[in-house]
């Protein structure tokens, strides 16, 4: 599903953030990405999402080159990757479900379709009856809830999470990697950038370890 | 949706995204759904912020409503000169010695003449009597012996021979002929009125690119602010997969909307300004010949108007769009 071969990624300004990474994740498998600050984890995430392109190497997406990609590929890029932020990057100022229905409106489905879409995207991560709500209103793992509804909303086959409960409990952080889990089982790629070790280590998932740019651990 | 991932997306996960409907049909529906949540949004952010919406359109409305009113004066102008026909109208006065059959006979010979539009026999007697009619010498008339009035034939040179030289060299050839005792136009009548126009022309038409000039600027401006404002919505839709097509739309829109209400606001300016002129000036009409009437904007006019506005809303955007929006990238 997503595919890492020696991928070095270099900046200007700040040297290599990123060298020879390499790894595989198979459709439907959840893993870790971890590592100390600046160890590269937003950077290698960014690579994902296509807002940066590797210096060396390929990044490979369902097969897809995303170096290769042009820049109008790129939108179509992203649809397949569901996108889940520390601060959830939520519009304040629209609902609870205009907020999910985004991806589906930017796909161009009709307003039936979106209607029964944004539903069940929030019935799975139980916030159907909010949907009229603004995201202000709600507690933070409501919001991050909110988030991950975003992102599955248009089933995309990989959810990318940067640090998804960086700012939630330990107990509404343990909430929400058990959501991720339902994900996956339904045949989800999950890969969540996190330095909650502990949180990590009572989940029974594949870790990867960054350490100054380099990966090393798999 | 136009534009489709190269890679045909494997279909055998039940889990798998739609990027873009499969067959013409879903994709017509995805682009009109596009296309309708756009024009809708847009509309509603406006109505939203309708205090600055309204200023912004009201500046808008009388920029456009200055040069379509000025358009329209030059066009009542225009009117008065579709009367310059009667002024470029030369009235050939024939020797005494012509008979009416000769000078019948000269009227025809003048009419083949490719540049003439019109010609008119005027007998002496006609002369005579619409004289008598009109001149308020009816009774001094009678006492003549003679008919001192001589046959005068009317000739009126096609539209198209506008220019003051052609019409001069026209009344020339018609003085040299045998037939002519003397030829007559005022001359001085027509090139003041051809100059008027001419200015007026050029001047309605350098004033409406300044004020056009100055719509797409206040536009532009209008929704760089918009796209201020809006800065995280772009860059959370960048991150969930819009294309720039999808960005730029809802501001294409609010664009032609803007456009499009500055020229309904600027039609209304220009109507109520021309009916609060209209009496006087029908007034100041009647006191002369009364073949005035005052002009307003046509249908066709108005359709150009709200045409004009709303394409000059979705340029000035554009232009916005094309050189800021590649400056949004999501972090």
């Amino acid at each position: 599903m997503l595919k890492f071969d020696n991928v070095s990624m270099r900046y200007p300004e700040a040297g290599d953030v990123l060298r020879n990474v390499s790894f595989h994740l198979e459709r439907g498998e959840m893993a870790f990405l971890t590592g100390h600050s600046g160890a590269g984890k937003s950077t290698l995430l960014k690579l994902i999402a296509v807002i940066e392109r590797c210096s060396r190497g390929q990044v490979l997406l369902d097969g897809q080159n995303l170096n290769l990609a042009k820049d109008r590929q790129v939108p179509y890029i992203r649809r397949k990757v569901g996108l889940i932020f520390q601060d959830y990057k939520l519009l304040q100022d629209r609902t609870v479900f205009d907020n999910v229905a985004l991806p589906l409106v930017i796909a161009g489905y009709g307003h039936h379709e979106v209607s029964r879409r944004v539903r069940a995207s929030l019935d799975k991560v139980g916030l159907l009856g909010k949907e009229r709500k603004y995201p202000a209103v709600l507690s933070g793992g409501e919001q991050q809830r909110v988030g991950i509804a975003r992102a599955v909303v248009n089933k995309p086959p990989l959810i990318v999470a940067d640090e998804p409960t960086g700012n939630l409990d330990p107990e509404l952080s343990a909430e929400i990697m058990h959501l991720f889990e339902q994900f996956q089982q339904v045949g989800v790629t999950i890969f969540i950038a996190s330095h909650d070790i502990s949180l990590i280590s009572q989940m029974n998932h594949r870790v990867l370890k960054l350490d100054h740019g380099q990966l090393v651990t798999s | 949706m136009k534009h489709v991932t190269k890679k045909p997306l494997k279909q055998e996960q039940r889990w798998q995204t739609k990027i873009s409907g499969g067959n013409f049909v879903d994709k017509f529906h995805a682009y009109r759904n596009l296309h309708a949540h756009a024009l809708f949004s847009s509309l509603g952010r406006l109505v939203a912020s309708r205090f600055s919406s309204a200023m912004t359109i009201v500046v808008l409305a009388i920029a456009i409503s200055l040069a379509s009113g000025f358009y329209i004066l030059v066009a009542n102008l225009q009117q008065l000169a579709g009367n310059l026909e009667a002024s470029n109208q030369i009235s050939l006065f024939l020797k005494d010695d012509i008979s009416e059959g000769k000078a019948s006979g000269f009227a025809n010979t003048i009419r083949k003449n490719p540049d003439i539009q019109d010609v008119k026999l005027i007998t002496k007697e006609q002369a005579l009597a619409e004289f008598q009619a009109y001149s308020g010498f009816g009774e001094a008339v009678k006492t003549l012996e003679k008919n001192p009035l001589p046959i005068v034939i009317q000739v009126w040179p096609k539209k198209s021979l506008e220019n003051e030289q052609a019409l001069k060299a026209l009344l020339d050839d018609f003085g040299r002929m045998a037939e002519v005792d003397f030829a007559q136009m005022d001359m001085q009548w027509v090139k003041r009125l051809q100059s008027i126009m001419e200015v007026a022309r050029r001047g309605v038409t350098l004033l409406s690119l300044l004020l056009g000039a100055g719509v797409l600027f206040i536009t532009a401006n209008t929704i760089r602010l918009e796209l201020h404002n809006r800065r995280d919505e772009v860059v959370i839709a960048k991150l969930v997969g819009a294309t720039n097509g999808f960005i730029h739309r809802p501001f294409l829109y609010s664009g032609f909307w803007i456009g499009f209400f500055s020229g309904i606001a600027a039609w209304f300016i220009v109507t109520t300004i021309m009916l609060i002129l209209k009496q006087p000036v029908e007034n100041l009409s009647r006191l002369y010949d009364g073949a005035f009437h005052v002009l307003f904007l046509g249908f066709t006019e108005t359709l150009a108007l709200l045409f004009i506005s709303s394409v000059l809303g979705v340029v000035g955007s554009w232009i916005v769009l094309h050189f800021q929006l590649r400056q949004l990238k999501p972090e």
